[in-house]
């Protein structure tokens, strides 16, 4: 005679969140910065192809870390919600804070009711017509939702980035320095920095006419960014921390 | 049901909205049932619309009145799109089903980019909208007809295509020009005399304003430029650059000329 054995609701949402934690932390790291005229995403991701970092809308992006079917399935969903409801009421009234309602209620969800949580941390990054109605939200894999203010980093080095860019303002700063920054803040502590071609990177650019605001940035225009922000002096504000204290183990939900 | 994403949100593998739209949200979608057996009601019609190959690309251009029976319904209706970055639509027939259709259709392309990562082959788009139009069948027997034309640069290549269609979904690659819309065969007779392959950009505009202005010349249902409301045709140009309109008053300069040319010839 077999009887289910009890765990306590606490032990099973501690596992869980253990679980996805550790699933989280084997990935590489995105960072979301504003700059003055927009939003820049970067991801260290070697592949150009399987993409972190993708359009939603006209002025939403997404970036995610973790399993790679897991956010793709999220980001998919995201997009079929932002379309559907673009083109049943109009496209101004797509926004993201509907839409990381939606996957905050989703993650939730998955994590109390499937047998499994899924291993994603998310942002979404929402573009305002001026810069301060710009936007950016980190996810986590529990459906926890933060609204951060000038930058924003997931995945497992997310503590250390956070640490390193502490104090540091981004938004009223030019795109190649915000850029540089994000780059380095990316790179390990006293390592070189990582190389473009394993670099994806894309922008919410302000300053583009297309109702469509969302561009990727390949090599080429990286190279060009990181070339720009090089030639103007070092900024004062990037090495002033040099990213070198290690977080605390303990991870907010 | 828990709140957040339906599970169809989530399990669907489509990457078409359409598709999509027809299985979570029908009702948005503007294919309705062809319904009881009624007359089509009196509804604004969208009338002519040229497109041809350029030096560089393709242009299209369409004229700005809707009418109703024998009455204008509008001065400034603009019937020729952007489809996407590569490619421009144009629609003549049932405006506000053809209006609908261009969303649609711009939506279509913009969902399958968004979803794989890649936009369409510019066939591919073709064939989409021919799938479009099959499903708007059940209204075009009823009346309400929509036949768009379809033109645009496929990325990488240095010529443009265009493609004509019928209200069942038939898809016809054009050779040179095409022009659609009560006002087409006007338009088509000034394109055989005014069109030669290596158009540049400002005699490529001339050329379409010359042929709409043919068209509303003769058809009562097509407008030619409208100096007294400073309404000029819509044009785009799709070169390897992408799409691009050409702003009103630049049109409105071609077409003073034009005018202006033959007023003096006494050739009007």
């Amino acid at each position: 005679m077999s009887q289910p054995f009890y765990v306590s609701p606490e032990q099973l949402m501690k596992d869980r969140a253990e679980f996805a934690r550790k699933g989280i932390a084997r990935g590489r790291s995105v960072v979301v910065l504003r700059y003055d005229e927009g939003i820049v995403l970067i991801a260290e991701n070697p592949s150009s192809t399987l993409h972190k970092i993708a359009e939603i809308y006209d002025r939403i992006g997404f970036a995610a870390v973790g399993k790679y079917n897991e956010f793709e399935t999220l980001r998919q969903a995201g997009v079929r919600y932002a379309d559907l409801r673009g083109y049943s009421y109009d496209r101004a009234d797509v926004t993201a804070r509907g839409l990381t309602n939606a996957y905050a209620q989703t993650l939730a969800g998955v994590f109390t009711t499937e047998s499994k949580p899924f291993e994603v941390e998310i942002v979404v990054a929402e573009l305002g017509v001026t810069a301060a109605g710009d936007r950016l939200y980190r996810l986590s894999y529990d459906g926890s939702v933060a609204d951060e203010n000038e930058h924003v980093a997931i995945g497992g080095q997310a503590d250390a980035i956070s640490t390193q860019l502490s104090g540091v303002h981004t938004a009223d700063r030019p795109l190649p320095a915000v850029f540089a920054l994000g780059v380095r803040a990316l790179s390990p502590a006293d390592g070189a920095p990582i190389p473009v071609t394993s670099i994806e990177a894309a922008v919410l650019d302000r300053t583009t006419g297309s109702h469509r605001t969302f561009r990727r940035l390949d090599d080429t225009a990286m190279a060009e960014l990181l070339a720009l922000a090089a030639g103007t002096d070092a900024q004062p504000g990037t090495d002033a921390q040099p990213g070198s204290t290690q977080p605390p183990a303990e991870d907010a939900q | 049901m828990t709140p957040g994403f339906d599970p169809a949100y989530l399990s669907s593998t489509t990457n078409s909205f359409i598709a999509f739209a027809r299985a979570t949200a029908p009702e948005v979608l503007p294919f309705g049932e062809s319904g009881a057996q009624l007359p089509a009601p009196q509804v604004p019609e969208g009338t002519t619309i040229v497109s041809f190959k350029t030096a560089t690309g393709v242009l299209m251009a369409g004229d700005r009145r809707a009418t109703i029976g024998n009455v204008i319904a509008s001065h400034t209706i603009e019937k020729v799109h952007a489809a996407d970055s590569t490619s421009v639509i144009g629609i003549a027939g049932t405006a506000g089903l053809a209006l609908e259709l261009i969303r649609l259709f711009q939506l279509e392309l913009e969902h399958y980019e968004k979803i794989e990562g890649t936009p369409l082959s510019l066939v591919g788009k073709a064939n989409r909208l021919a799938s479009m139009l099959r499903a708007n069948l059940g209204l075009a027997m009823q009346g309400l007809a929509v036949v768009p034309l379809f033109a645009g640069v496929e990325p990488g290549a240095d010529h443009g295509r265009i493609f004509s269609f019928d209200v069942t979904g038939g898809k016809y690659e054009e050779v040179n020009f095409h022009s659609i819309g009560s006002g087409s065969g006007f338009a088509r007779g000034a394109l055989k005399k005014l069109w030669s392959p290596d158009l540049d950009s400002p005699a490529a505009i001339r050329v379409a304003v010359e042929a709409l202005i043919d068209a509303a010349d003769d058809d009562s249902a097509t407008g030619g430029p409208d100096f007294m409301r400073q309404v000029a045709p819509v044009v785009h140009l799709v070169d390897a650059a992408g799409t691009r309109q050409v702003p009103q008053s630049e049109v409105l300069d071609i077409a003073t000329a034009v005018v202006a040319t033959r007023a003096e010839g006494e050739r009007a």
